[in-house]
């Protein structure tokens, strides 16, 4: 960046001369050293899987999970600074509560993500303060069906006006991401932080936008894009947090919950197995060209 | 300076004239909040053995209008508890938004360990009847009481059975068989006979006691000139709830009607 150091980069709210906003762009490197987070939408659902590096033994396995549920049907996975995303998904619950008060109806998730996208956005226009440090997924998935009004307690006439039309497709899965300047895009499948261009290249793999896929698979493929992932940071270890939301008659019930401890590590023996395999035919080719070469 | 409090901070009657006093309130305090207006009859409820069966029919009556005919006043709150409303139905529609507003915050809270087949929902029939309790107290505190009267049904944290009540002032009590409304009078007498203490509930089976608290609508629906033959009907137990919110009241038998005299067209 040849503009660093031209004052330009100091305030938010103020504009480079060739148009940027730096606070805005020093926001994104935060979140390109967060751990990797991803979401696919698949037809009957929607999965996040977040690498969550371990930063010390002392911590307890499990414990200060980053995927947290709004309402009962939507989740956030955040990356890039932690705080940062504690503060954004207590707004984010607190749209979702003022929604309800309001219409006396869940939030559907793409309001959600447009009331979600502006409020992101608005930290970018003061210099009193600074942007989000912060990439975040979003999805749920709105009920596909007719969901009585928050405190009705009857079903009304059976006959004569209601406006109702029959036969009308509501809800189904939905995905959005959004980012440190409150662009905010919907997707087939999203992924942030460090290992976020290996993660996107095999959410590519995966042709989401047929919409074949099922949750259970995508269970199985978010373990695997978050092992594939964190080849780079081989090193350092890192736990597996996933959740998922289903439709009405699938596993969650149109909850957004964690996934079953059993179905997860089962995703992870298989995405290690993967891995491993990888490796394995990666060596294989390697001792074909370079002969008696050592290895590392 | 004028000694009758009433007269402090207003202008003075020597130099502005007597005050308009047309402009004040005529008839005393604000009485809007001081009455229900369409309003669900008794609940019916009683422990057994390993639960607890909880009944109220289907209609809000306005005034003595049967107003609407599908009415639940039974809510589901979780697997471990359910709610039964008596008295204004807007006030039990404002409670059942607080408890949605209150069971997604506790969620946020503690998540549970999903996937395992057993909730874990962290409140139970108990803690929600104190908390009931003291919304109502607040409430009654503010002289703006919400008109209801609540039974709480279900299990509490040892996954036994739980029964209790609580009312517009805020009052709460428990028994192993309790009604609300006009089954305060008529349907507690009858439950009682079936088992008049925590004992005799500790050992009653689960039909027999469904079969005492339909024998206690039916009555109900005989006398209670605010009820209906429709209602609804819930089982708490270990397992799960059972909840059935269209049922019709069977083997009614309105031989005893003739008998009575003093209503209606007769003469003698």
């Amino acid at each position: 960046m040849t503009s660093i150091g031209t004052g330009y980069d100091l305030s938010n709210s103020v504009f480079s001369p060739d148009g940027r906003n730096f606070q805005v762009e020093y926001a994104m490197k935060a979140v390109e050293n967060g751990g990797t987070a991803i979401g696919i939408r698949c037809k009957d659902g929607v999965v996040f899987a977040m690498e969550k590096l371990v930063v010390s033994k002392l911590v307890k396995p499990g414990a200060n999970k980053k995927i947290s549920t709004v309402d009962k049907n939507i989740g956030i996975v955040c990356s890039g600074l932690m705080p940062d995303g504690r503060h954004f998904v207590s707004r984010a619950r607190d749209e979702a509560a003022s929604w309800r008060g309001l219409y006396k109806a869940p939030i559907p998730t793409s309001a959600l993500a447009n009331r979600m996208g502006s409020y992101v956005q608005a930290y970018t226009l003061y210099s009193s303060v600074r942007p989000f440090g912060l990439t975040s997924i979003l999805g749920g998935w709105d009920s596909e069906a007719e969901l009585p009004v928050d405190g009705q307690v009857g079903s009304g006439p059976k006959v004569g006006a209601g406006g109702k039309k029959e036969g009308q497709k509501r809800g189904g899965p939905f995905l959005y991401m959004i980012e440190p300047s409150g662009l905010y895009w919907g997707y087939y499948g999203a992924a942030t932080g460090k290992g976020r261009q290996s993660a996107k290249s095999e959410l590519e793999k995966l042709n989401l936008s047929e919409g074949d896929i099922t949750l259970e698979q995508g269970v199985k493929e978010a373990a695997r894009i978050i092992y594939v992932a964190h080849e780079d940071s081989k090193d350092k270890d890192f736990e597996l947090e996933m959740s998922w939301v289903s439709s009405l008659d699938g596993p969650t019930k149109g909850r957004h919950e964690e996934v079953p401890k059993a179905l997860r590590e089962e995703a992870e023996a298989l995405a290690k197995k993967v891995i491993e395999g990888e490796d394995d035919d990666d060596e294989e080719a390697e001792g074909g060209a370079t002969g008696d070469q050592m290895e590392e | 300076m004028n000694h009758l409090p009433q007269a402090w901070g207003r202008p003075r009657d020597d130099v502005y004239g007597a005050y308009n006093a047309s402009f004040l309130p005529q008839d005393g305090p604000k009485q809007h909040t001081q009455s229900p207006i369409v309003t669900g009859t008794s609940v019916v409820a009683m422990k057994f053995k390993d639960g607890v069966v909880v009944a109220a029919d289907n209609l809000a009556s306005y005034g003595s209008l049967a107003r609407f005919t599908d009415v639940k006043r039974l809510r589901q709150f979780n697997t471990r508890a359910v709610l039964g409303f008596g008295g204004d139905v807007s006030d039990m529609q404002h409670l059942d938004r607080l408890l949605t507003s209150l069971s997604l915050r506790e969620n946020y809270a503690d998540p549970g360990s999903s996937g395992d087949e057993t909730d874990t929902a962290s409140l139970d029939a108990k803690n929600l009847h104190t908390y009931l309790s003291k919304v109502m107290y607040k409430r009654r505190t503010d002289f703006n009481p919400l008109w209801n009267h609540i039974l709480v049904a279900g299990l509490d944290d040892a996954d036994k059975p739980f029964l209790a009540s609580v009312d517009l002032l805020g009052t709460t009590f428990s028994a192993p068989s309790l009604a609300t409304g006009f089954g305060a009078h008529l349907a507690v007498p009858i439950l009682r006979r079936v088992a008049p203490d925590e004992a005799a509930a500790e050992t009653l089976s689960m039909d027999d006691a469904v079969n005492a608290v339909k024998e206690a609508m039916k009555v109900l629906f005989y006398r209670d000139a605010r009820s209906l033959d429709k209602y609804s009907i819930a089982v708490i137990r270990k397992d799960g709830v059972q909840l059935k919110e269209d049922e019709k009241l069977e083997g009614q038998s309105w031989a005893f009607a003739e008998t009575i005299r003093g209503y209606g067209t007769q003469i003698h």
